[in-house]
C-alpha cells in the first residue's frame, strides 16, 4: 500500500484504484444508501413497479389457467415433454448463481470489490431461485400433490425416487435457497440496525428493530457476526458448484444424445455464473444510475464483472466446441447426428443465436474501452441472457425433438401461454427486486465501510511505518 | 437509545425456531393420521336397500361366499349377485316376507336393486379379485369377518400403504387356497416358512411398482 502523509491517497502506478470514489466518508455511505429506503422512491421506480406488477398478474392468471386446464395448454407434447417450463427453470436457477458466487467464493478469496454488489446480487439470487422453483412446481401438472417430492410420511407409504436426479434437484435447489436466504439475512443484520437507528416513526423502528435482532454494534456482536459470515461463506461455496451440477444431472443422467455427456456439470456451472453476472450487471447499471450510487458501484466494479463474464463466456464457448469434438471423437452415430442436427437442423436458428450471443459477443470485452462503456455493457449483459436462455432451449428442445425413434420426430412450438408465463416470471422477479430496492439497503453499508481506506487500522499512522507492508 | 423491545423478546428467535420444527412435525403427524383412510373410511356401513344380513346367511346357514359372489375367482370385479341368485332360494323360502319386497319387485320388473358400494377403490387403482383369491389371499384378509356382520362394514382402510404392507411381505398374510373363503381362519404354527416356500415354488411376486395398479 502506498504511504502518504495526508488524507488524499496518491496511487503509485499499478496499484488498485479505490473501491469507493468521490471521497465518501463513513456517514456519507450510510446516508447515500439508507436514504433511498426512507424517502419516496424515484418516479422510475413507480413506472417499473407498474409494469412488473402487471406482468406478475399475467403470471398469476396464466398459472390459474394452467392449473385449471392442465399442462396441455403448453406446447409440451411428445416427443418434447420438457418444453419451455424446464428451459425457464434452468434459465432462472442459472441466474441465481451469481449471488452466492459473489457473496461466498469472492468473500473467501478476499475480493474486496464484491462489497458494492453483493447485497443486491444475493437478493437477485433469491428472487431468481423463487422464479426457478415456480416452473418445475407448475410443470408437474398436479400442483396439489407437489409435496410428494418431499420425503414426508404418508398413508400411501410412498417415498420419492431417491435414484432420480429430479429429486436431487428438489433438494439441491431448496437447500440453495435456504442457505442463500440465511446468508443474505445474516449480512443484513448490521444494516437493519442502521435503519432502525435512523427510523423516525415507531412502526419502522419496531419492524427493522425486530429483524435487527437487537444488534448494537458491540465488539462481541461483530466477532460473532464475522465468524458466522465466514462459516456460512464456507458452507455456501460448495453449493455454488453443486446446485447447477445437480441441475445438469437432470439431463446428463439420461441417455438422450445431446444430454448424455460428462461435460455437463462444469459447463452448466460456468454458464450459470455467466448468466448470473450478466443479470447483476443489467440490474446494477440501472440501479446505480437511478439511485445515484455511481461512487459505490463504480466503473471499476462493472469492469471486473465484465471480465468475469468474458472468462465464463469463454468457458461456455469452449464447452460448446468440446461437445462437438467429442461427438466426432466418440464415433457414436447418434451423438454425431444430434450435434449436426443442432447446427444444421430445423432449430439451427436457435443454435446460432446461442453461439453468437454467448461465444461471440462477450469476446468484445477483451477491448478495455468496450469494458468501460456503459451502453455496451448494458446491451451485452442483455444479449448474454438471451443467449443463455437459448442455450437451455437448444439443450432441452433440440435434443428431445429427434431422439432414437424417427417416427416420433416432431417440431416443437410454444403456445401463447408458454410465452406469457415466461414473461410473467420476469414480472415476479422484477416486482420482488423492486420491493427489495424500496425497503432494504441495496448496498451492504457495513461491508462497504470496511473497504474504505479509513477502515485500515493503520490509516492514520501511515507516517509511522513508512514503506512497510501491513 | 431506549429499548424497542422488552428483554423477554430475546427468547423469541429460539422459540420461533423450536415452534417451527415442532409445528411441522405435528402438522405432518396430523395429516398423516387424520387425512388417512384409516381415520376417514374405516367403519363405513351404509344402509342398504334390502336389510340383507351376511351373519344369517353365512354364519347360521353356511353359504359359501362364492355362491353369491360367483365371479370372484375368474374376474377382476367380484360381482354383486343378481336378483335371480336371491330368488333361487327365496322363491320357496319366506316368499311372503315384507323385508324381501324390493327383491321381488326387482325380480318382477327386471330392475336392479340399488345396492350401495362399501369397498370403493379409486378409479385410478386397478385391482383384480381373481389374482388375489387364486394366490392365497382370503376374503377375510381385506373384508374382515363378514360372517359376523348384519350390515357390511369397511374394516380395513384400503389405502395404498395398507395394500403395500401385504405386497411387501405376502408371507404374513397368505393362506392355503382351500381356505380362501374361511372366516376366522387361524394360521398354523410355522405358517411363515410354509408360505415362504410356497411363494418360492409358485413364483408369487406381488409387484410394488407404480404401474402394477396405476395404469
Amino acid at each position: 500500500m502506498a504511504s502518504s502523509t495526508n488524507k488524499t491517497v496518491t496511487l503509485p502506478a499499478g496499484a488498485d484504484p479505490p473501491l469507493v470514489t468521490g471521497n465518501l466518508g463513513f456517514h456519507d455511505i450510510t446516508q447515500l444508501v439508507s436514504y433511498h429506503t426512507e424517502k419516496r422512491p424515484p418516479s422510475a421506480w413507480y413506472m417499473a413497479i407498474a409494469v412488473s406488477s402487471t406482468l406478475l398478474c399475467v403470471l398469476l392468471i396464466m398459472i390459474a389457467y394452467l392449473v385449471w386446464n392442465g399442462i396441455g395448454v403448453w406446447g409440451n407434447n411428445n416427443p418434447v415433454g420438457w418444453g419451455w417450463p424446464i428451459v425457464n427453470f434452468v434459465f432462472w436457477v442459472g441466474i441465481g448463481h451469481a449471488g452466492t458466487l459473489i457473496s461466498a467464493i469472492l468473500f473467501l478469496f478476499r475480493q474486496r470489490w464484491r462489497t458494492a454488489i453483493n447485497r443486491s446480487a444475493e437478493a437477485m439470487t433469491l428472487f431468481a431461485v423463487i422464479c426457478a422453483l415456480l416452473f418445475p412446481t407448475i410443470h408437474v401438472g398436479r400442483i396439489w400433490v407437489i409435496y410428494w417430492t418431499l420425503p414426508i410420511p404418508n398413508q400411501m407409504e410412498m417415498w420419492p425416487q431417491f435414484k432420480s436426479p429430479l429429486l436431487w434437484d428438489v433438494f439441491a435447489v431448496s437447500v440453495y435457497f435456504i442457505v442463500s436466504l440465511v446468508f443474505w439475512y445474516v449480512g443484513l443484520v448490521p444494516d437493519l440496525a442502521t435503519l432502525r437507528d435512523r427510523a423516525r416513526n415507531a412502526l419502522r423502528r419496531r419492524v427493522t428493530g425486530f429483524f435487527a435482532l437487537g444488534w448494537t454494534g458491540a465488539n462481541r456482536h461483530w466477532r460473532n457476526y464475522e465468524k458466522t459470515y465466514l462459516l456460512l461463506a464456507a458452507l455456501a461455496t460448495p453449493l455454488v458448484l453443486s446446485v447447477h451440477s445437480v441441475v445438469s444431472f437432470d439431463f446428463a443422467v439420461s441417455i438422450i444424445p445431446g444430454w448424455h455427456t460428462t461435460i455437463f456439470p462444469p459447463y452448466f456451472v460456468a454458464g450459470a455464473i455467466f448468466s448470473g453476472f450478466a443479470m447483476v450487471m443489467t440490474l446494477m447499471i440501472l440501479a446505480r444510475k437511478i439511485y445515484g450510487i455511481q461512487n459505490i458501484i463504480t466503473m471499476d466494479h462493472l469492469e471486473k464483472m465484465a471480465i468475469i463474464i468474458l472468462l465464463t463466456g469463454s468457458m461456455v464457448g469452449f464447452a460448446y466446441i468440446t461437445e462437438f469434438f467429442i461427438a466426432w471423437y466418440s464415433q457414436v452415430e447418434y451423438e454425431q447426428y444430434a450435434f449436426l442436427n443442432r447446427a444444421t437442423g430445423p432449430y439451427a436458428w436457435a443454435y446460432w443465436t446461442m453461439m453468437s450471443c454467448n461465444l461471440l459477443f462477450p469476446q468484445f470485452f477483451w477491448i478495455k474501452r468496450l469494458r468501460r462503456s456503459i451502453p455496451f455493457l448494458f446491451i451485452t449483459s442483455i444479449i448474454v441472457n438471451i443467449g443463455m436462455w437459448f442455450e437451455r432451449f437448444v439443450i432441452t428442445v433440440i435434443s428431445l425433438h429427434r431422439d432414437f425413434l424417427p417416427s416420433s420426430w416432431d417440431y416443437f412450438n410454444p403456445t401463447i401461454v408458454d410465452v406469457l408465463t415466461f414473461a410473467g416470471s420476469f414480472g415476479l422477479f422484477m416486482t420482488l427486486f423492486l420491493i427489495f430496492l424500496r425497503y432494504l439497503p441495496m448496498v451492504a453499508i457495513a461491508e462497504v465501510k470496511m473497504v474504505l481506506p479509513e477502515s485500515d487500522p493503520h490509516y492514520y499512522h501511515k507516517h509511522d511505518s513508512e514503506g512497510e507492508e501491513h | 437509545m431506549p429499548q424497542i423491545f422488552p428483554r423477554e423478546s430475546n427468547a423469541l428467535p429460539h422459540l420461533s425456531v423450536g415452534a417451527l420444527l415442532a409445528g411441522s412435525v405435528v402438522l405432518i403427524f396430523l395429516v398423516w393420521y387424520y387425512f388417512s383412510p384409516e381415520y376417514t373410511d374405516v367403519g363405513y356401513a351404509p344402509e342398504q336397500p334390502v336389510a340383507y344380513s351376511h351373519r344369517v346367511h353365512v354364519d347360521q346357514l353356511g353359504l359359501d361366499c362364492r355362491y353369491c359372489h360367483s365371479f370372484v375367482e375368474v374376474a377382476d370385479v367380484s360381482n354383486i349377485p343378481a336378483t335371480e341368485t336371491c330368488m333361487n332360494c327365496h322363491e320357496v323360502v319366506k316368499p311372503q316376507s315384507l323385508a324381501l319386497m324390493p327383491v321381488r319387485a326387482s325380480w318382477s320388473d327386471g330392475s336392479s336393486i340399488p345396492w350401495v358400494k362399501v369397498h370403493q377403490l379409486p378409479d385410478y387403482a386397478q385391482f383384480s379379485h381373481a389374482v388375489h383369491v387364486n394366490n392365497g389371499v382370503g376374503c377375510e384378509t381385506c373384508h374382515g369377518r363378514v360372517d359376523q356382520m348384519d350390515v357390511v362394514r369397511l374394516t380395513e382402510p384400503l389405502s395404498m400403504g395398507w395394500c403395500l404392507e401385504c405386497h411387501r411381505e405376502p408371507e404374513k398374510y397368505l393362506r392355503p387356497n382351500e381356505e380362501i373363503t374361511t372366516m376366522g381362519y387361524m394360521h398354523s404354527g410355522g405358517f411363515l416358512e410354509e408360505n415362504l416356500s410356497r411363494i418360492r415354488q409358485e413364483g408369487i411376486r406381488p409387484p410394488t411398482n407404480c404401474s402394477a395398479c396405476h395404469y
